[in-house]
């Protein structure tokens, strides 16, 4: 076990991939960083910090930096996949999905089923995803509704470093497309993490983050951490909590979620999305459907509003969740009779 | 040179507030004051104004992420952007936007842009409606101009807005502001046609310019020639590539390692569109430095009462997150 940031649990799983399978590829934007400048390549080593020192040691051919093209980007990686390589490409906000939607959802994720079976499109994506830092309403988004829609691809939301490490390894050696979704805000949150280099987290396993009998609470990514700091607030007044991390929003750990709710019975979804056709709805109507007769309290969701993400400090964290407003919804299923 | 002493003192004014008000900026930014990214302008500034003396509010026009000198030189109020900026409530958008998202559709204004190539497409569109719309009694169009940077020009919709210009013969003008870097990569890798931007725009068949950027009266005069055909009927969309500097990091925060040794103040004593119109309309005798001095204190003054304002200016309150969307919940 080691201690590192998320960020740096990133980085080492995809260099430590590309050491050991030269079919791996990294490729977006600044992924190198001074290409065609006085400072020269990794003069800057990508904007978050997650491709440092690759150029140095994998060259030009296996580190590409490409222009401002995310089209090109995305549909680069389903080429590459379809012809034997692993990309991991990444799309420097995942906001910029909105430019090279084409490729994601009408090619890659559709390759293999469209193909009848005879290609495998191993692509990773990784797109930083949330709020949190007033970066207003293009630069702050949650996509995990799109994607968690897209049949054909395989969706992640890792919440610590390890999950990082260990999902992000499943996801390179996958034979399916896989979107990555980073947050933001966990970059530099550090965890100690697995060193074992074939470390993998299969994906469909959820994470049982905090474990309680009163109310099950169902996040991923960043609002995972938002579930814990609510569910260890309610704990100084005896109220237990499950916190589910579901890891993977596609495939999505049905059992974990319906288990917990039969011995619960009731259910809180956190989820930085708008509130509509989103996995906060998904979870609801899963539960609603599957976990009906446990149910003793109307199902609360804990979602942004229906609105654009707002820039002032003020604006964006009525905005966004928080451990307030998940212990509030804690606090209100359980005084439901 | 046949701009008067009016217009000289005009166009010297909207550089140097558009300089001041990036410079205190910068410095604001390291407080912690201001919240979210911000891109300076600074070293463009003969590009914007240049650009934007020739037009009036029928004209639109289209900015990036790097908006404020586009916006103030097209007459958005000072103290209302510098009120965006700090999130407040009464700033030009309300405190929902920022630096990245001004806008005021009033002055023609119709938004700065986080989505690196989104404005050509939007600028096309613009300029489609002031082909319906018709000529004025003068026989002359309104036009609408997408500014864009090196960076954006590799993007798929700006390829596809100029040639939808082309094909619609709308009166758009594609700027082209080639500051040689786009984040932390050069043009000389990310441009395929190094450092010739306008050649791509020209093969898609419209007429096209070059300039220094950092000569005001280059941009002015240069600008003015694409105006002029443009704003003909049945000309069709032109555009015009200036080379310019940017004198700060790519964002605030930028530790801009990618630079060569001394770049910056050679850029600074070199290239500083500022420095060049003085030397300029000093040596030509038509404005004393005195005049510019003049202008410069005005203009500290007016960016620091901006920033006063600023600072007690109202908050927004949480409820206001629900308004200007047709519906919330
Ligand atoms: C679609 C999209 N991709 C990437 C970015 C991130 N980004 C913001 S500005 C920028 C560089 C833009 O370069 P250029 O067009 O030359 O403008 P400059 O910053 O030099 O003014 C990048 C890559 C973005 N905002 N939008
Ligand atoms: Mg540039």
């Amino acid at each position: 076990m080691a201690k590192m940031m998320y960020r740096d649990a990133i980085r080492n799983t995809i260099f430590q991939e590309m050491q050991r399978d030269e079919r791996v590829v990294v490729l977006g934007e600044d992924v190198v960083g001074g290409n065609g400048t006085a400072g020269g390549p990794e003069a800057i080593g990508g904007i978050w910090s997650t491709s440092t020192g690759f150029y140095d040691a994998f060259g030009p051919n296996r580190v590409i930096d490409t222009p401002i093209s995310e089209s090109a980007i995305m549909g680069a990686a389903g080429g590459l996949a379809l012809a034997g390589k692993r990309p991991v490409a990444e799309i420097m906000f995942a906001d910029f999905i909105g430019v090279c939607m084409d490729q994601l959802w009408n090619q890659i994720a559709k390759f293999r089923y469209m193909f009848g079976g005879k290609s495998v499109c191993p692509a990773v994506i990784r797109m930083p995803v949330g709020a949190g830092y007033n970066a207003a309403a293009q630069h702050s988004q949650m996509i995990s509704q799109f994607v968690t829609n897209m049949p054909g691809i395989k969706v992640v939301m890792p919440t610590t470093p390890e999950d990082a490490c260990g999902l992000l390894r499943q996801a390179i050696r996958d034979d399916d497309p896989v979107v990555f979704l980073e947050h933001k805000f966990l970059y530099a949150m550090s965890g100690e993490v697995n060193e074992d280099p074939d470390f993998c987290i299969p994906f469909g396993h959820a994470r049982l983050a905090r474990a309680g009998q009163d109310v099950t609470i169902v996040a991923s990514g960043m609002m995972v951490r938002y579930a814990e700091t609510a569910a260890d607030d309610l704990a100084q007044d005896g109220i237990g909590c499950d916190v589910i991390d579901l890891r993977t929003t596609s495939p999505l750990d049905e059992e974990a979620i319906l288990d917990s709710v039969e011995v619960t019975g009731r259910l809180v979804v956190v989820d930085e999305a708008p509130p509509r056709c989103s996995l906060a709805t998904d979870i609801s109507a899963l539960v609603a459907q599957k976990a009906f007769a446990s149910l003793k309290a109307p199902i609360e969701m804990v979602t942004p509003p229906h609105t654009p993400v707002p820039f002032a400090r003020e604006l964006e964290s009525a905005y966004l969740p928080s451990p307030a407003k998940v212990a509030a919804a804690v606090r209100k299923t359980l005084e439901y009779r | 040179m046949q701009l008067n002493r009016e217009a000289l003192t005009r166009a010297y004014r909207q550089m140097k507030l558009i300089r001041e008000f990036e410079e205190r900026l910068h410095e604001e930014i390291q407080t912690g004051e201001i919240a979210g990214f911000t891109h300076l302008y600074c070293g463009q500034e003969a590009v914007a104004v240049g650009v934007c003396e020739h037009l009036t509010e029928r004209d639109k026009i289209v900015s990036t992420h790097r908006g404020h000198g586009h916006c103030l030189a097209k007459g958005c109020d000072l103290d209302g952007m510098m009120k965006e900026i700090w999130g407040s409530q009464d700033g030009l958008c309300n405190g929902k936007g920022g630096s990245m998202h001004i806008a005021d559709i009033d002055k023609g204004m119709l938004g700065a842009n986080g989505i690196v190539g989104a404005g050509a497409p939007i600028a096309v569109g613009a300029a489609i409606s002031n082909k319906i719309d018709g000529p004025d009694e003068n026989g002359k169009l309104a036009v609408s101009i997408a500014f864009s940077g090196d960076g954006a020009c590799n993007q798929g919709t700006t390829f596809e807005a100029m040639n939808l210009a082309v094909v619609t013969q709308a009166p758009a003008i594609f700027v082209f502001e080639n500051n040689h870097y786009s984040e932390h990569t050069g043009v000389d890798y990310a441009v395929g046609t190094t450092r010739d931007i306008a050649s791509r725009a020209e093969a898609f068949g419209m007429k096209v310019w070059r300039g220094d950027g950092t000569d005001f009266f280059a941009v002015y005069d240069t600008f003015r020639e694409v105006l002029e055909y443009v704003r003909t009927p049945g000309n069709g969309p032109a555009a015009v590539e200036f080379d310019t500097e940017r004198f700060f990091g790519h964002f605030e925060g930028d530790p801009q390692r990618y630079r060569g040794d001394g770049e910056l103040d050679r850029l600074r004593a070199e290239r500083d569109c500022l420095k060049i119109f003085r030397a300029s309309v000093t040596g030509a005798k038509l404005l004393e430095d005195v005049d510019l001095d003049t202008i410069d204190t005005e203009s500290l003054k007016a960016i620091e009462d901006a920033v006063q304002a600023s600072r007690a200016a109202p908050r927004p309150q949480p409820e206001n997150v629900l308004e200007n969307v047709y519906i919330s919940y």
